[in-house]
């Protein structure tokens, strides 16, 4: 290293959209186009149009035969695009008006692509980088250049990146992706976590200022600029942790998950949106232990109807595949609003009228969740779960109104199953007098029934360390429901964040526990731990 | 034979909805028939050409979308029947998606 004045190490904080950690100098992408000198000719402009859209169709086929998987996908999405002269025709019509080539795709480009800018839904904004990269491939097939190579295991920065860019390099040797802007649903970002390659959106910096060497976490969304020594060495033994974890994780992945003395733990999904089960093997876990269904009362037009919960809970309880898949109610209020249906303005939210007090409040919203719930259960094995349930009572008006719609369903003659009613164990009233709800099964939700038992709540960071769900009054409330389970043979789990923390399933298991659930990420690492775990009884 | 088109509806129940690869499935399958294929998110229009994959993604079909389907020509109602279970079979989408998905 050439000797110069000590540069002082810059923090930079981003979206995470690929994990990982990596290191490596930066290396600024250069964008597209420039230099072409037009004709002046329409004919000829027509002409050079033709042929710079049948190079780019050529290589992006080429490309498409060699990568496979998931990137001949986006591939041949963009070859479809390509080769539909819905996309070529406003340019075309351009160049006959008398606009030079490229200028003609540009602004042809430009207008499609805030076509899906301007979209609601965030996966169809993002598609824009597919279409931008069209856009730079013609464009630099009339320039007659190629984007050039970038040096192996660089750290790439750039405004944003097309998946051409993230195909033509090598990552075999590590590298990085840090983008200003960006978006962690685009197809390079799905790119980057299926090749492993660290990748930050968001960054909000400008690129060309962007030199020197660069420390990534994908993980927290972190990046250090011209890192000091003391800062490199203490990421490379992170490095070192984290690729040690990664190799123990993949070999314990798709094993069941068992202590060191052979008892068997059952280790379910969290679910927050349907389109993580895409990434998962129904094999690697024992169900799906909470599917928390708020993701579909937050779109854009309302509430949900039957037809559509009914889809969405069909398909998991297919995905599943004969594993349980615990549904839970509608858990709105608390922190987490939904316009023209939680109460506005109150001065608690967290002890006012959220979960199941909401949904009872609302039977016309709840009926509706309930019969879509009824009906998927004929696909799979369906279990309801109750949020925030405080009193037997609670419990009973909620069976009466599924009893009511399972008997109205019949009589309309529709396919539907009977599925277990469960209740959360989150309300410290219900995890002290358990054994005075008639639930099918018990599910401890760890953060809430912690944040209530400390009077610390999870909005504060300033009492942060006292909602500890290792007190140990959290830990016997936890034993005690799983010795009511165990004596009346109804199961309990545990669906909160420290079901996936290994620092806490240790004092789970030991508390009588035998199922968790947690988060998709959180798989692996909860295997291990629970494999690392030794509970001292004879298998 | 008459002229009248063929009409259906489908509910979009994978994940993503018509997004880039389902889209592409689609427009593939609709040009493999002789009659003209359209889709709209209402009865009433406006109808959209089911073999231009460039016009399909314009459409933004959500999930939970209830799509309508309408063919018109000789082999019309294969062709409605041939999309209706095409998005019925969630475009045969199952496992690592395209969407932002969780690494696992």
């Amino acid at each position: 290293m050439p000797p110069g004045p000590p540069m002082a190490e810059r923090a930079l904080a981003g979206r995470p959209a690929s994990p990982g950690l990596a290191a490596g100098p930066v290396h600024r992408l250069p964008a597209a186009g420039g230099g072409r000198v037009p004709s002046g000719d329409p004919a000829v402009e027509a002409e050079d149009l033709r042929s710079a859209i049948g190079h780019a169709l050529v290589a992006v086929e080429t490309l498409m035969n060699e990568v496979g998987g998931e990137a001949a996908d986006v591939l041949g999405f963009q070859a479809a695009l390509l080769s539909d002269d819905e996309l070529t025709r406003p340019a075309f019509a351009a160049v006959a008006d008398g606009a030079p080539a490229d200028e003609a795709w540009q602004a042809a480009m430009a207008s499609e692509i805030a076509g899906y800018l301007a979209g609601e839904d965030e996966y169809f904004r993002a598609r824009a980088a597919d279409l931008e990269d069209l856009r730079d491939r013609v464009l630099d097939a009339l320039n007659g250049g190629e984007a050039q190579a970038t040096p192996p295991g660089a750290v790439l920065v750039a405004h944003d990146m097309p998946p051409s860019r993230f195909l033509a390099v090598d990552w075999s040797a590590g590298g990085a992706i840090l983008l200003a802007a960006g978006s962690a649903t685009s197809h390079v970002a799905m790119l980057a976590r299926s090749r492993g390659v660290p990748m930050i959106v968001g960054l909000g910096f400008d690129p060309d200022d962007a030199q020197g060497e660069a420390l990534v976490d994908g993980e927290t969304g972190r990046v250090v600029m011209d890192p000091d020594p003391a800062t490199v060495a203490s990421f490379e033994s992170r490095r070192a942790a984290a690729e040690r974890e990664r190799a123990a994780v993949a070999a314990i992945l798709d094993k069941p998950a068992v202590t060191r003395d052979g008892t068997r733990v059952a280790v379910h999904l969290n679910i927050a949106d349907p389109a993580e089960l895409k990434a998962i093997d129904p094999a690697h876990c024992d169900g799906i232990g909470l599917v928390r269904t708020e993701f579909l009362f937050h779109g854009r037009s309302g509430l949900p109807g039957e037809e559509a919960q009914f889809g969405v809970y069909r398909m998991m309880a297919e995905w599943a595949g004969g594993r349980p898949v615990t549904i839970r109610t509608l858990d709105a209020g608390g922190d987490k609003p939904i316009p023209g249906l939680t109460l506005e303005g109150e001065s608690n939210p967290f002890l006012g009228l959220r979960g199941l007090r909401l949904s009872l409040r609302h039977p016309e919203v709840f009926r509706v969740q309930i019969r879509a719930l009824l009906r998927a259960s004929a696909y799979g094995a369906v279990k309801i779960m109750l949020p925030m349930v405080t009193t037997p009572a609670e419990l009973a008006q909620a069976r009466g109104l599924v009893g009511q719609e399972h008997a109205a369903l019949q009589t309309a003659g529709r396919k539907l199953g009977d599925p277990p009613l469960g209740i959360m164990v989150e309300v410290p009233a219900a995890a002290v007098a358990v054994d005075l709800f008639d639930a099918d099964f018990f599910s401890i939700g760890s953060n809430d029934l912690t944040q209530y038992v400390t009077a610390a709540g999870r909005d504060s960071d300033a009492v942060a360390d006292l909602a500890d769900p290792l007190h140990p009054a959290v830990l016997r409330l936890v034993a005690g429901v799983a010795r009511y389970g165990r004596e009346v043979g109804r199961d309990v789990s545990l669906c909160g964040d420290a079901g996936g923390d290994p620092a806490v399933i240790p004092h789970l298991l030991r508390a009588g526990l035998r199922s968790v659930s947690v988060a998709p990420a959180a798989l692996g690492r909860a295997k291990a731990a629970i494999a690392a775990v030794d509970l001292g009884v004879p298998a | 034979m008459s002229n009248e088109p063929v009409m259906a509806a489908a509910l979009l129940t994978n994940a993503v909805g018509l997004h880039a690869r389902p889209s592409v499935k689609l427009t593939q399958l609709a040009k493999s028939f002789a009659s003209s294929v359209d889709i709209a998110l209402d009865a009433a229009g406006p109808w959209v050409d089911a073999k231009s994959p460039v016009k399909v993604m314009r459409v933004k079909a959500a999930q939970g979308t209830t799509l309508h389907v309408r063919a018109a020509g000789p082999d019309a109602a294969a062709a409605v029947a041939a999309v209706v279970a095409l998005i019925a079979r969630r475009f045969d989408e199952h496992e690592a998606d395209a969407a932002g998905a969780a690494h696992g």
